[in-house]
């Protein structure tokens, strides 16, 4: 009896192992194999051709360098506004979605929004570019329209890389806030409602707590996406957009400098990692309840 | 929904009565304020509440989910109200306490809603309500969700709270035992208009159209045409040539088609007819079934002639409750207690 209990779980375990093996490779040869080498070059300095030792210089030079650590704060800072303005956005067009389009209108809403990402990244971007150049459709039309002297130059400026930003995030914004607003029962906004509270305080009391584990959520992916975005801030921003992922590029390929080029991508890494946690501190939310959620 | 007008006397209980998709819902929507009303007024106190939003309104309502906040402690769900009047946080928190203990729920003021029973839910759905003091307390059927046992236990918590706190009650619900034991008032809906308004008594023993007497508590109803009036009375025979007397209700002529409705407890059974009370036109059946259920059994038979199927309560003495299938048996009514309208429109034909 014990033995083919023993062997009927020895099995069971076999093939928990056999199905979890595809997925465990991939973490294995793509995720922790890649990030355990470039640890290991972050954390060394060639002092001779071929030669290397364990050092702290390139966080050393992170840090001595004013522009570096101007960039690094200046992308945390425009990944957070950008999730804001993103979050800002979706939550009525998740709305309409999840209450108030009825039957297919939702699902066809829920289709425009994914419509644009049928289309590359890059395709997306420079059409962007097409609209917003100096020579582009926008600036002549505000010149048609007597708004402006001569066609603005509207590329090149933050606040167009934030519109590409937000953009481009939107739908991962909208998916999670929708299926937290659909599990809002309507009866709970009708009860307070019919309990004396106003729009404002049915959002601020019932919908907004109700939607928190979403809304965080959603916004951990859209600023994780944001923040390690390459493509958006440098065609909309050209040399201004100043992100930190141009200079983990930079350090990679036309420095050859790996070794700057992995401290960097650690000190991006803890970036996100500090600014997700921090959020889910404020937000009091727990990792594995928003998770499940997206 | 139609037009309808009814009031509501200050502290009662006031229940609609109706099948689904009678309108009762969407009458009692319109009490709180969801829904407006395409024309007509609703006035609450005296106080036209045309144009009024729902958190406006002296009206309160009991969610049929009962749409507790999950996000909330109890005391937060009772104390929200009061919240919204600028109450402040010491005086909140005081009341939904006292609230609380007015319920039966005097420790539970921390609780998350998700621990609490069934029974618990309501009661602080019912809290949240009336700590406001509303002139008008809706109920969209509150017990439905409930298992029977509770249901039961629940019922009489709700006629005791009301007549504690003194608060108008209006109460929709399917059940018409619900209504009956609740109510000091019941509107009967069907189709979107009062079918009847009434006590519960009203409702029960003197119906006024066929819908109610087939719909308040159980009924046979058999169908047939008045063959001739007799003062108040009226005969009626069935194709199948079994002939009733009953009590007429309504505008019946000689020759209309008509619906009887005669409810089982006032049918008496009886081994041969001598046995009979005198003077009450004795009819002979065959036993179909017998339907044990205490004191609500009864016996399911068979007229003789025609083969229509009758219900008979059976006397609580225990008397003829060892009667068998196929046993033949007379029974007979008090023709005054039995009534007759005049058929409805498709009503003609059927039986039930």
């Amino acid at each position: 009896m014990a033995n083919t209990e023993n062997a009927s779980r020895w099995h069971a375990r076999l093939a928990l192992g056999l199905l979890l093996a595809p997925a465990l490779i991939w973490l294995m040869a793509l995720v922790i194999l890649p990030h355990v080498d470039l640890a290991i070059l972050s954390f060394r300095e060639r002092v001779a051709p071929r030669h290397y030792a364990a050092s702290l210089a390139q966080y050393k030079t992170f840090f001595d360098e004013p522009l570096y650590w101007h960039v690094f704060v200046r992308t945390a800072v425009m990944s957070v506004i950008a999730t804001m303005l993103t979050l800002v956005l979706a939550f009525p067009i998740a709305w309409i979605i999840a209450k108030l389009a009825q039957g297919r209108a939702g699902s066809l809403l829920f289709i425009v929004c994914l419509i644009p990402f049928w289309v590359s990244e890059t395709v997306r971007t420079l059409g962007w570019m097409i609209l917003l150049r100096e020579s582009g459709v926008l600036p002549s039309l505000l010149v048609k329209l007597g708004l402006a002297d001569m066609p603005p130059e509207l590329l090149y400026r933050d606040a167009t890389i934030l519109v590409g930003l937000v953009y481009t995030s939107l739908l991962f914004m909208v998916v999670p806030l929708v299926s937290a607003l659909e599990s809002l029962d309507n009866s709970l906004i009708e009860a307070a409602y019919d309990l004396g509270a106003n729009g404002l305080t049915v959002l601020r009391k019932i919908v907004i707590p109700h939607a928190a584990p979403g809304i965080t959520a959603g916004c951990i992916v859209v600023f994780m996406l944001t923040l390690g975005n390459y493509l958006t801030p440098t065609l909309l921003g050209g040399k201004n957009s100043q992100w930190f992922t141009e200079q983990i590029y930079t350090q990679f390929i036309t420095r050859f400098n790996w070794e700057q080029g992995a401290a960097f991508g650690f000190l991006l890494l803890a970036l996100s990692t500090a600014l997700v946690v921090l959020g889910l501190k404020i937000s009091g939310q727990q990792f594995g309840d928003v998770m499940r959620r997206t | 929904m139609d037009s309808l007008s009814f009031t509501v006397e200050r502290g009662s209980f006031f229940s609609i009565l109706g099948p689904s998709g009678c309108g009762k819902t969407t009458l009692l929507r319109m009490i709180a304020g969801f829904i407006a009303p395409d024309e007509g007024d609703i006035a609450i106190g005296g106080k036209s509440m045309r144009g009024v939003a729902p958190n406006r309104r002296p009206v309160n309502m009991v969610f049929q989910q009962l749409a507790l906040f999950p996000m909330m402690s109890v005391a937060e769900n009772v104390a929200f109200g009061l919240a919204r009047r600028g109450m402040g946080r010491t005086e909140r928190l005081r009341r939904s306490a006292a609230m609380l203990e007015r319920v039966g729920l005097a420790g539970a003021s921390a609780k998350r809603v998700d621990e609490l029973s069934g029974g618990q839910r309501q009661r602080v759905a019912i809290a949240r309500s009336l700590v406001l003091d509303p002139t008008l307390l809706l109920l969209d059927e509150p017990l439905g969700a409930l298992d029977l046992k509770l249901r039961e236990h629940m019922k009489i918590e709700l006629k005791q709270l009301q007549a504690a706190f003194g608060t108008t009650f209006v109460y929709i619900t399917h059940d018409q035992s619900e209504a009956l034991v609740l109510s000091d008032h019941v509107g009967v809906m069907n189709q979107g208009r009062f079918e009847q308004l009434g006590s519960p008594q009203d409702l029960y023993y003197r119906p006024q159209t066929p819908f109610v007497a087939g719909f308040v508590g159980a009924n046979n109803r058999v169908v047939g045409r008045a063959t001739r009036r007799d003062g108040a009375m009226t005969e009626i025979a069935t194709t199948d040539g079994w002939m009733l007397r009953a009590l007429q209700h309504g505008t019946l002529a000689v020759g209309g088609a008509a619906e009887v409705f005669v409810r089982p407890e006032i049918a008496t059974l009886a081994r041969s007819a001598a046995e009979l009370p005198p003077g009450q036109p004795a009819h002979a059946g065959e036993v179909q079934s017998v339907l044990f259920d205490g004191a609500n059994s009864a016996v399911l038979l068979q007229e003789s002639a025609t083969r229509r199927e009758f219900r008979i309560a059976l006397p609580q003495t225990g008397q003829f409750s060892e009667l068998k299938p196929h046993e033949k048996i007379m029974f007979s009514f008090d023709p005054a207690r039995a009534v007759c309208f005049p058929a409805r429109a498709g009503a003609a034909g059927q039986d039930g």
